[in-house]
């Protein structure tokens, strides 16, 4: 045998990544490099009204284009017209409305699909679209949530009769808990807070290619999705095209952010026709049509009420939300507000916890999971309110928290919502974060600076998170009705050279887990990392999965992973066992060698016990060949990353801009497998949430004309809108899995938003500003400053 | 259909193009130069930065007929027998996540650096503004090109 590499220790390392070689040469596998012989372009005419029937659609003119093959409205597409699944039934009676891939007589959303094109190439597709002949009458569109749930608002589904999806309650303590803590109060505090609407913009636009491969007639679809697994079994069960005729791929993908984690209209329509014509069927969308046709995040009007005794004790919160579905329900669009549920309560103790929620459907692009998808929502709003309780009682907000968390000796603490948190150490990332960014010297210059009445004011925001990760135990999910597991699949297979291929069920798109999943293996394994390789995001190579959302590919792959690696290991024991002559229990596994205690010079490598596993001449009695294992491992539990994050905002008086001056955070994800991965995952999350408190929005005039549809017009931050980030963390593992971590893809998105807000208001306070909405453009602080000094306090 | 000689990563090629077609289009649809990649239709992510006779060009908002007798740097074309100082700062310093931005953004880095040899932050930052990253919230980009500038500092200028 050669030479073989030692293995050093690898979790823990910040290690360079394994997926920057091809990405920085631009020998990158996305998905619109594939180009197919004999592929048909579709293009889609897509709605340019919020709300309107369909008078006319004639598509014939379309075939009169040169390169056209085809063209489709929903009466030419027949039964090939599936819809988009949904999998989120959240109640019993939720009003779900059919989601058709070609509106059938009536558009609902700027962007709603109305037909298509197949043509030669994508030029002669969108050309072709001039061709179609299509009249609209408008109806009265609906897009404000509180106008939608009024008596006699225009209808979104005139045949369902009302705009509510659904009312979902929780109420842990039994209805009327809440009024009973909230008699013993001293003081009560109640704010809206808008939760704007939100576009995932990654930077891949989504791309599809369906073709019929081989002569088994296999169809094969690569698409610019995060979720390979999920797209198969959904593309099954709306097409019809059998489950094991269909191979899902996710090559090299741009990012997600959870816009890619879906069952979309082109998808199936790419299925759907690749599958008729037997040809193969491309489509990649413009930026233009990402931003109406992509689902969207958040959009929540959230009603909070918190309940406290005048030494500030916590009593009692109550949240009333009203959700916008938008115009239909995609795979969990129901689900959404349902996730950040469970974590307003966040990290503070209290007696009572009282959650509604009404999903209303409007003339807008259908929402769905974004980065954090509930708990950003839910975090924005408990964090705000705490600080403007804080302002009501007088008190310092930071102490307020410190009276009210959980202590770190109080794990494991089930809270008012329900939820066991299974370990963090709130005081100790506190201390690190607040001495970091030296809180108490700011506090001192902030004091200065109101003083003298400089018209560049300082604020300081404060976000003490936590989160729930690891989605999810597929009992829990099931009691939440949603349809499908929150399983993760591994299997490790050691080749008879000694190299290795890792087989996940997870499907990353920017999150390095090729390198992180080679450290794990690699240690469980002894087998260095670079002899390891990780293969996903095909569902023929990689038959088992749930996918990447959710902050949970390392949480709960992680420990699928570990598991598979240990089973190999014990394999291998037995086959070292017998070739050395010893029992198994006589024999110690270091950095990938089996030695017999006592005796250090006999010894076997695992490689070596590989290459036996497969000639098989001399294997213990009974014990098939190979050395390869896998594991399918339920979470037992969430996991509950938290962090302390602070941002020192400077506000200028007079035109309204805001500053971030510094930003720390501290945050406890637990066990750290890479932490250069960590921290650009921290950073990324930082940028996300900063831009939902200062930049983005999608806004829509009240006929549902979406006016921030491109990148000119939305505003997603660049280098100088962003400052650096000062990032650190402690760690307290969790012990819900072997490995101690806990998930960090959605931390940062989730916690900086407050902290951003919060520093604004901080420093408007002493002009009687007590909330500014978001985005906080300057044009907007202005005039919420305008406002608060002509309105008096 | 008009005729065009163009260069790209120092192969001559001489194609007929409708004279519409975006120089994006084309080197990703004739010559095959996926690496260069699109990300929006408004000129305003620079995911499609190239270099056109070596100063940074967004390839969406150049026709190829303009290019004409020009000579293109692809991100496939940058790296001699070793990657080219920015591509091995953007791996030393965890620049790129999902990696789609990345040929644009290394790109602009390149043309920034030979405009500016030692750029403080803020002349980073303001110098990468035309190109958009929604993964790595530009931390790492801009410790990325500050360690480029120091390695090349020695090198070549």
């Amino acid at each position: 045998m050669t030479e073989l590499a030692e293995h050093v220790a690898a979790i823990g390392r910040p290690l360079k990544r394994k997926e920057d070689a091809r990405l920085l040469t631009g020998k990158t596998q996305w998905t619109d490099n594939i180009q197919l012989a004999g592929a048909l372009h579709m293009a889609i005419l897509r709605s340019p009204m919020g709300h309107a029937k369909i008078t006319k659609l004639d598509v014939s003119g379309a075939l009169k284009y040169p390169g056209v093959e085809a063209a489709y409205g929903a009466a030419e597409l027949g039964d090939l017209n599936a819809s988009v699944p949904c999998v989120w039934p959240v109640t019993d009676d939720m009003v779900a409305p059919d989601f058709p891939a070609l509106a059938k007589g009536e558009v609902r959303h700027m962007g709603d699909c109305v037909a298509l094109v197949l043509a030669g190439t994508a030029a002669q597709a969108a050309d072709a679209l001039e061709g179609i002949v299509v009249e609209y009458s408008a109806l009265p569109a609906v897009i404000n949530m509180d106008d939608a749930i009024k008596e006699g608002s225009p209808l979104v589904h005139s045949d369902k009769g009302t705009n509510k999806c659904y009312t979902y309650k929780l109420q842990p303590q039994g209805d009327g808990a809440y009024e009973a803590a909230k008699a013993k109060a001293d003081v009560v505090v109640k704010r809206r807070f808008v939760n704007q609407r939100l576009i995932p913009s990654a930077m891949e636009p989504r791309a599809v290619v369906a073709s019929p491969m081989g002569t088994s007639g296999e169809l094969t679809i690569w698409s610019a999705t995060q979720v390979p697994h999920v797209l198969r079994v959904l593309l099954a069960l709306v097409t019809g095209v059998s489950e094991n005729k269909l191979r899902v791929v996710a090559p090299d993908v741009g990012g997600g952010f959870g816009g890619k984690l879906q069952c979309y209209r082109e998808e199936i329509l790419c299925v759907a026709l690749a599958n008729k014509l037997g040809r193969p069927i491309k489509w990649t969308e413009t930026r233009s049509e990402d931003m109406m046709a992509t689902h969207h995040g958040r959009d929540q009007l959230q009603d909070i009420e918190i309940a406290a005794t005048k030494d500030g004790k916590l009593l009692g919160l109550k949240v009333d939300l009203i959700a916008n579905m938008g115009a239909y329900l995609q795979i969990i669009t129901p689900g959404i507000p349902l996730l950040g549920m469970f974590m307003y309560p966040a990290i503070y103790k209290m007696d009572a916890y009282d959650f509604s929620c009404i999903g209303v459907f409007t003339n807008t692009t259908p929402t769905d999971a974004y980065r954090g998808a509930g708990r950003p929502e839910s975090t924005y709003a408990i964090e705000r309110i705490m600080d403007e309780l804080a302002n009501e009682l007088g008190m310092e907000p930071m102490e307020l928290r410190k009276k009210n968390w959980i202590k770190h000796e109080e794990f494991p603490y089930t809270t008012v919502a329900g939820l066991t948190y299974d370990s963090g150490n709130y005081e100790a990332a506190t201390d690190k974060a607040m001495a970091l960014f030296k809180y108490d010297e700011l506090r001192k210059e902030q004091v200065k600076r109101r003083a003298s009445g400089d018209k560049v004011q300082l604020g300081i925001g404060i976000s003490t998170f936590t989160e729930m990760c690891g989605l999810a135990p597929s009992r829990t999910l099931g009691a939440l009705k949603y349809v499908a597991g929150g399983w993760e699949h591994c299997t490790i297979r050691v080749l008879p050279t000694g190299k290795v291929e890792l087989v996940t069920g997870t499907s990353p798109h920017g999150q390095g887990h090729e390198t992180a999943w080679s450290q794990i293996a690699s240690d469980t394994l002894g087998i260095p990392v670079d002899d390891i390789e990780v293969i996903h995001g095909d569902t023929r190579t990689s038959p088992y999965g749930m996918d990447t959302y959710g902050s949970r590919s390392l949480a709960v792959g992680g420990q699928a992973i570990l598991r598979a690696g240990e089973k190999v290991v014990e394999k291998a024991r037995l086959i070292a066992a017998h070739q050395l002559e010893c029992s198994a229990n006589d024999l110690e596994f270091d950095h990938g060698v089996f030695r017999v205690k006592g005796d250090p010079s006999k010894e076997k490598a695992i490689q070596a016990v590989a290459f036996e596993a497969f000639s098989a001449h001399d294997l213990p009695d009974g014990l098939e060949p190979t050395l390869q294992a896998e594991s399918t491992v339920d979470p037992q539990d969430f996991s509950y990353p938290h962090g302390t994050h602070l941002c020192a905002m400077e506000v200028d008086t007079e035109t309204g801009k805001s500053t971030i001056r510094s930003y720390v955070c501290v945050d406890d994800i637990g066990i750290q497998i890479n932490p250069l991965i960590v921290e650009g995952q921290v950073h990324g999350g930082l940028a996300q949430g900063i831009a939902q408190a200062l930049y983005e929005g999608a806004v829509y005039d009240s006929d549902g004309q979406l006016l921030t549809a491109s990148f000119a017009d939305y505003l997603v931050p660049s280098a100088p809108d962003l400052p650096s980030f000062v990032t650190d963390h402690t760690v307290t593992p969790s012990t819900t899995n072997p490995l101690g971590t806990k998930g960090v893809g959605e931390a940062g998105a989730i916690a900086s938003t407050p902290a951003v807000i919060n520093a604004i208001v901080d420093a408007l306070r002493p002009y009687g500003v007590n909330d500014v909405p978001m985005p906080a453009l300057p044009m907007t602080v202005w005039r919420t400053l305008n406002a608060a000094r002509q309105g008096g306090k | 259909m008009t005729k065009v000689s163009i260069t790209v990563d120092g192969v001559l090629h001489e194609s007929e193009v409708e004279p519409r077609t975006l120089l994006v289009h084309y080197l990703r649809e004739q010559v095959g130069k996926v690496g260069t990649v699109v990300g929006c239709d408004t000129s305003s992510c620079g995911a499609c930065t190239i270099l056109l006779d070596g100063r940074s060009a967004k390839s969406c908002s150049v026709l190829a007929v303009q290019a004409d007798g020009s000579s293109v740097t692809t991100i496939e074309g940058l790296a001699g027998d070793e990657w080219h100082p920015v591509q091995a700062a953007f791996k030393e310093c965890h620049g790129l996540q999902c990696g789609y931005c990345t040929p644009g953004m290394v790109l602009s880095a390149v043309d920034l650096l030979s405009e500016n040899p030692n750029p403080s932050e803020a002349e980073i930052r303001e110098g990468l503004e035309g190109n958009l990253c929604r993964c790595t919230g530009y931390h790492n980009i801009v410790k990325s090109v500050a360690l480029a500038a120091q390695t090349m500092k020695g090198g070549k200028k």
